[in-house]
C-alpha cells in the first residue's frame, strides 16, 4: 500500500496519518510503548494539563455503564511546570506529533499554561479543553457558551502562535454556534466532542458511583452522537475538524472523516485494546485501498452530498 | 518493577473448575510460547467476550504460574455480569489478556524472613503465587486465611502443600472463630523474628491487619482492588489517597506499602 497517502494537515500541523490518541486515555504515550510503535500514530494528546497541579476529584471516579464508561477524574496533573521539566524530554523523543491538552478556571490560566508549553520546540500545537465536565472551576464552564468560549480563545490565541486546536463540548444546545465563536477568535481547528454529562446510580446503596454525583460519557455509546455533530459543525465553519467520540475500529474512524473529521482521536477503545491505534491506522489504509483512493484526505466531509 | 515487559495474549483455556460454588478456577496455557515473567502480587486485564453489558476487562490477581505446565491460574469470584461470563467459559476457549501488570509484593533478600501471608475471601488468590514464590527462595511461608465459613475457603489443600495454615472463619465452621486479626497466631509473631506480613482481602480487613501490623512494628503490604478501567496508569480512575497524593494503584500498587496508606 505504498501509494496510498495517509497524511493530512490540521492547519499548519502536517500529520502522518489521521489517527491521534485522546487526552487522557493514553497517559503520555510512553505507557503504551509495550503494545505498540508509537511512531505508527499520527498523533499523541497528551492529558489534561494545568498551570497549577491539581489532585483531581476523590474515587471512584469510574462506573462503567453500557457501551461505554463514566469518568469525573477531574484533571488530575502535575502542573505545566513539571510536564516542561520532567516530562517533555521523554515525550520529545517519539517520533510523531505530541501535544498537549491545555485546561485552566480563567481565560489567564489557560493563556499562561499555553505560554509555557508555546516554548518547547517539539510540541507543534496545544488542544484546548474548554469541555471537561467534571471541574467546578473553568473546564466546561467556558465551552458551553459562546461568550464563555471566544474569552478563552482570544486570551490563548494571543498567547500561543502555533496550532491551536480547540476541543468543544457537546453538552450544549448548538454545537455549530461554539465552533464559529471559536473559528471567530482564531482556532485553528476544532475537535469534538468531549465526554456527555452523565450520571450512574448503584441502586442498592441508593446513591451515585461517582464522588462527584456526575460525570463525563465516552465510549461507543456516545459515537452517534459525535457523529452527528462533527456532521454539523463540517457546515458551520471552514477550519478543520478533529473528530472523536466512540471510535473502536476503522470503520468508526472513515465514518467520522466522512461526516466531515480532517483527523479522528481514539479514546475509550486504548483501554479495551492496548494496541487499537496502529490497527486503526492499518485498517484506514485497507479501506482506502479497497475503494480505490489514493488519499486519506479524499474522505473528509464526503458524506455531504450538497458540496 | 513496573518497567517489566507488558504483552497482550491470547491464552486458551487449558482447565476450568469450580472449586466452590460461586467461583472458578481458569488454568490458561499459551500454546506457542512461554509465558512472560510475572510476579505475585501482580494482575492482569481480561477481555471479556460475548457479554453485552460488559464494556472493560476485568482486572484479575494472579493466583498462580505453574511454570512447568505454562499455565497462569485465574480464581475468579461470579459477582457480576463481567465475571459470570469468565465462569461460563469452556476449555479450548481463547481468552485476552493484558499482563503483567502492576507491582508485586516484596520478595525476601535473605532466608531469615519470615512471611505472613494473611487472606480473606477471595483475596486469598494472590498469595498462593507468593508463597510458592517464597518457598521456591527458601522461606517457608505462614498463610493466615478467612472465610465466613468453611464452604467459602478456597484452595486449602495448596496451601497446606506450600506452607503453615492457619484459618479463622466467621461462623466457626473451620479453623478458629472469628476475623483473621483475632486469630491466636498472632501471640507468636512479632518483630524480633523479623516478620513480614502481606495481605490481601476486603478493604477492613486489611485495615484492621494493617493496623495490628502497625501496634507489632512489622513491615505490611497490601494488594488494593480499586474500580479500574486501563489497568496501565493512563485514565487515573483507579487513584488511592496516599501520602504521595492520589496515585494510580493499577499502576504504582495494586501492592502498596501500608505506611503510604491513609488507613
Amino acid at each position: 500500500m505504498e501509494n496510498i497517502d495517509l497524511g493530512t494537515n490540521i492547519g499548519s500541523l502536517a500529520l502522518k496519518n489521521p489517527v491521534m490518541t485522546a487526552s487522557g486515555t493514553f497517559g503520555y504515550g510512553l505507557e503504551f510503548a509495550d503494545f505498540v510503535d508509537l511512531s505508527r500514530i499520527g498523533g499523541i494528546i497528551v492529558k489534561g494539563t494545568t498551570l497549577e497541579p491539581r489532585q483531581g476529584n476523590a474515587y471512584p471516579r469510574m462506573a462503567e455503564t453500557a457501551q461505554g464508561m463514566l469518568n469525573c477524574v477531574g484533571l488530575q496533573n502535575k502542573g505545566v511546570d513539571y510536564f516542561c521539566e520532567h516530562i517533555y524530554p521523554e515525550v520529545r523523543k517519539i517520533d510523531t506529533a505530541v501535544l498537549v491538552n491545555v485546561s485552566g478556571n480563567s481565560p489567564e490560566t489557560y493563556a499562561e499554561c499555553a505560554r509555557r508549553i508555546a516554548e518547547l520546540e517539539d510540541i507543534p500545537a496545544i488542544e484546548l479543553n474548554i469541555s471537561c465536565p467534571n471541574v467546578k472551576q473553568g473546564g466546561m464552564a467556558f465551552g458551553v457558551t459562546c461568550e464563555g468560549a471566544a474569552s478563552v480563545v482570544k486570551a490563548v490565541r494571543a498567547a500561543y502562535p502555533k496550532t491551536l486546536i480547540v476541543k468543544l463540548s457537546p453538552n450544549v444546545t448548538s454545537i455549530a454556534d461554539i465552533a464559529r465563536a471559536v473559528e471567530a477568535e482564531g482556532a485553528d481547528a476544532v475537535s469534538l466532542i468531549n465526554t456527555l454529562m452523565g450520571m450512574a446510580i448503584d441502586a442498592e446503596k441508593r446513591r451515585p458511583i461517582l464522588s462527584i454525583g456526575t460525570g463525563g460519557l465516552s465510549g461507543p455509546a456516545v459515537k452517534p452522537v459525535a457523529l452527528r455533530m462533527v456532521w454539523q459543525v463540517y457546515d458551520a465553519v471552514k477550519i478543520p475538524i478533529v473528530g472523536l467520540g466512540g471510535i473502536m475500529n476503522a470503520t468508526d474512524a472513515v465514518e467520522f472523516m466522512l461526516a466531515g473529521a480532517t483527523a479522528v482521536e481514539i479514546g475509550t477503545a486504548n483501554f479495551i485494546d492496548p494496541a487499537v491505534t496502529v490497527k486503526v491506522v492499518e485498517g484506514i489504509a485497507d479501506y482506502l485501498q479497497r475503494h480505490g483512493m489514493t488519499s486519506v484526505r479524499e474522505l473528509i466531509g464526503a458524506a455531504h452530498l450538497d458540496r | 518493577m513496573d518497567k517489566m515487559k507488558k504483552y497482550i495474549l491470547d491464552l486458551v483455556v487449558r482447565h476450568i473448575t469450580q472449586p466452590r460454588p460461586g467461583y472458578v478456577l481458569l488454568q490458561l496455557t499459551d500454546p506457542e510460547r512461554p509465558l512472560p515473567a510475572m510476579l505475585p502480587g501482580q494482575f492482569v486485564e481480561v477481555r471479556v467476550d460475548g457479554s453485552p453489558t460488559t464494556f472493560l476487562r476485568r482486572p484479575i490477581s494472579i493466583n498462580f504460574v505453574d511454570r512447568e505446565a505454562n499455565e497462569l491460574w485465574l480464581l475468579v469470584h461470579a459477582v457480576g455480569d463481567g465475571t459470570r461470563a469468565l465462569a461460563q467459559l469452556q476449555e479450548g476457549a481463547v481468552v485476552n489478556i493484558v499482563a503483567p501488570l502492576g507491582n508485586g509484593f516484596t520478595l525476601p533478600t535473605t532466608t531469615s524472613e519470615r512471611y505472613l501471608l494473611v487472606g480473606g475471601g477471595v483475596g486469598t488468590a494472590p498469595l498462593l503465587y507468593m508463597g510458592q514464590e517464597l518457598l521456591s527462595r527458601g522461606c517457608r511461608p505462614v498463610f493466615l486465611l478467612g472465610a465466613r465459613s468453611a464452604q467459602d475457603l478456597l484452595q486449602l489443600e495448596l496451601f497446606r502443600a506450600i506452607g503453615d495454615v492457619y484459618v479463622t472463619t466467621e461462623d466457626g465452621s473451620e479453623g478458629e472463630r472469628g476475623f483473621v486479626t483475632q486469630h491466636s497466631l498472632w501471640a507468636d509473631v512479632d518483630a524480633t523474628q523479623q516478620w513480614r506480613i502481606c495481605t490481601c482481602g476486603p478493604k477492613p480487613m486489611m485495615v484492621a491487619v494493617s493496623r495490628l501490623a502497625r501496634e507489632k512494628g512489622l513491615p505490611c503490604e497490601a494488594s488494593l482492588e480499586n474500580l479500574m478501567a486501563c489497568g496501565l496508569g493512563a485514565c487515573l480512575c483507579c487513584v488511592e489517597d496516599t501520602t504521595e497524593g492520589h496515585v494510580c494503584v493499577c499502576k504504582e500498587g495494586p501492592v502498596f506499602n501500608v505506611e503510604k496508606l491513609k488507613w
